[in-house]
């Protein structure tokens, strides 16, 4: 597959590593003097934008946090005028107040770039209808990936979410050859095409799918149901939006734009960085960001770095898929559990028969954790049969028992019964709150 | 004879089930016979309806899982003892059975039993042989 920019994307890691140290000096230099949070955070270590000489000097810094983004909401932690930025997205605010990130122009054509290199690496050529299935507006996902399909050249079809027969018949009708959404919605319109029969008429190869988490399971169904080649992204509204770290050709993990974006995995208990390889929480430093840059933004994010060089000769460093984010996680009856666990146990246990939508639910009753799952029943699994349910049952709580180590309720429900956004699906429900 | 049954996936909550009759009635669907079999959590519907293709149309478009299947249909005498002649037939065969209702008819005198057996080509065999099951299709479908 051709390369977007083949001196950046190879660049030998020293000449890389010179440039995010160049980089790194001007940024945190450029911080200290325009933003509040981060200068006062310096102070109180003792340090002195001069004392950062290099990306050797990266662990020295004072970590960020979304925490931050609401205590200086909305533009508290802007490092430029208002004059400067030309657009503002807010993530949607589940636990609490949104958060708000701005973009100069100068950020809006970095953001197309990193989009317009991962449209590239996957193969999508100007020859490629590309559908954009995000939601267009304050989520960034729409105009992101956009902005990247456009600056390539490809023709954008900017179709936002819901809707979903209109998807299809736009999907069919424009003969469009690439699509990006969410997993979830792609999934639920692999199983709409599936169920009007449609799929002949389609004309998909690639999918871009991010934004959440999904499994190596729920991509092998996707890919097939919808016969395409699925492709991972990576990316959150602090660091950029999606777009920060995306698959190449040989779905071996997402290269991380290091001209851009500086990575850290540190252990998330004590903040120390962890060596090569380990298992910890991402930490991102945005190097060329002008209106909302982060220093060792502290994403939650758990999951690990692979050094190893790329076939596709990239020199960019990639990180696996998150494994769950550490707010995601979820200790019940004292013993961590991550949602992307029992979507793995859900998709082996049925032998791809059921649909990978559930719910978790956690509650308190008498001091003690309660623990239910409820799983959409699939109309592939049906039969007249009330005892092959109650065999998938079993099945399901005893797998989810030997994989997590505790057992759940499981429920099966009605098809469609759990609320499956068209943004991002509510995996969890935690009524705990105020009973501990 | 054998005829055609929609099963119906139900979670146990208030108001599925007249849901899912309420569908029926808006197509102008008429329901035959039907059994609930339940669980703790859920449940199935098995109905016997007057247009069984369009029910089970219907029934997709509503996003409900359902399922056609085959059972046994066979006429007994609304009379004390009428199941047991068919049901001896059965056990002497030695074949199981894994659900079965029944409902008065229309046709005077008859019952009507709907059956479902672990081997449906044998029953029916049998049932036919022992003068069992001869029903007019339109007299199943329309009870």
């Amino acid at each position: 597959m051709p390369l977007r920019s083949e001196n950046i994307e190879k660049m030998p890691r020293e000449e890389l590593n010179k440039l995010q140290s160049k980089r790194l000096v001007e940024q945190v230099k450029r911080c200290y003097e325009r933003v509040e949070c981060f200068r006062n955070r310096m102070d109180e270590k003792g340090l002195k934008p001069q004392d950062i000489k290099g990306i050797e000097d990266l662990h020295k810094l004072p970590f960020s946090y979304k925490k931050d983004l609401r205590d200086y909401y909305p533009y508290g932690l802007f490092a430029e005028p208002m004059e400067n930025i030309v657009r503002l997205h807010a993530s949607s605010g589940t636990t609490g107040k949104r958060i708000v990130v701005g973009y100069t122009e100068n950020d809006l054509e970095m953001w197309a770039e990193c989009f317009a290199r991962m449209f590239t690496s996957v193969g999508v050529t100007k020859n490629d209808i590309v559908q954009i299935s995000f939601g267009y507006g304050l989520f960034t996902g729409g105009f992101g990936a956009h902005a990247g399909a456009q600056r390539m050249g490809a023709t954008v079809v900017p179709m936002s979410s819901g809707n979903t027969a209109l998807q299809i018949q736009t999907l069919i009708d424009f003969g469009v050859t690439v699509l990006c959404c969410t997993p979830s919605y792609a999934m639920y319109l692999a199983e709409e095409i599936e169920r009007m029969g449609v799929k002949d008429k389609l004309k998909l190869r690639i999918g871009i799918f991010g934004a959440e988490p999904w499994s190596e399971n729920m991509r092998s169904e996707i890919e097939s149901k919808l016969s395409i080649k699925a492709y991972d992204i990576y990316g959150l509204s602090e660091v950029l939006g999606p777009g920060v770290a995306c698959e190449c050709e040989y779905q071996s993990g997402m290269h991380i734009w290091e001209d851009h974006f500086l990575v850290e995995i540190i252990n998330p208990d004590t903040g120390e960085v962890l060596p090569e390889g380990e298992t910890g929480e991402l930490v991102f430093t945005s190097l060329t960001k002008e209106a909302f840059p982060v220093i060792r933004y502290r994403t939650r994010d758990i999951c690990s770095l692979i050094t190893e060089p790329c076939i596709c000769g990239r020199t960019h460093i990639k990180m696996r898929k998150p494994s769950g984010r550490s707010d995601d996680m979820l200790i019940i009856r004292g013993v961590n559990v991550f949602p992307s666990q029992i979507e793995e146990v859900l998709l082996n246990v049925s032998g791809n028969h059921i649909t990978p939508n559930y719910q978790i639910i956690v509650d308190r009753v008498n001091n003690n954790d309660t623990f239910d799952v409820n799983v959409e029943m699939s109309e592939s699994f049906f039969t007249d049969d009330i005892k092959s349910i109650e065999r998938l049952e079993r099945a399901i709580t005893e797998q989810l028992r030997s994989s997590l180590g505790i057992g759940a309720k499981v429920h099966l429900v009605n098809p469609k019964s759990i609320i499956r956004s068209e943004g991002k699906a509510t995996r969890v429900i935690d009524n705990r709150k105020g009973k501990i | 004879m054998i005829i055609k049954q929609l099963s119906v996936f139900l979670e146990n909550k208030p108001g599925k089930l007249c849901e899912m009759v309420e569908t029926l009635a808006n197509n102008g669907i008429d329901i035959s016979a039907l059994s609930l079999a339940d669980t703790a959590e859920y449940g199935v519907l098995r109905l016997i309806v007057d247009k069984p293709d369009r029910a089970k149309d219907v029934f997709k478009e509503e996003g409900v899982i359902v399922s056609v299947n085959s059972v046994i249909a066979v006429a007994m005498d609304d009379a004390i003892g009428g199941s047991v002649k068919i049901l001896k037939v059965l056990a002497d065969a030695g074949i199981s059975i894994e659900y079965m209702y029944a409902c008065v008819g229309k046709i005077s005198g008859k019952a009507l039993m709907v059956v479902r057996t672990d081997n449906q080509e044998m029953a029916e065999e049998i049932l036919k042989n022992r003068g069992f099951g001869q029903i007019n299709p339109a007299d199943i479908y329309r009870i």
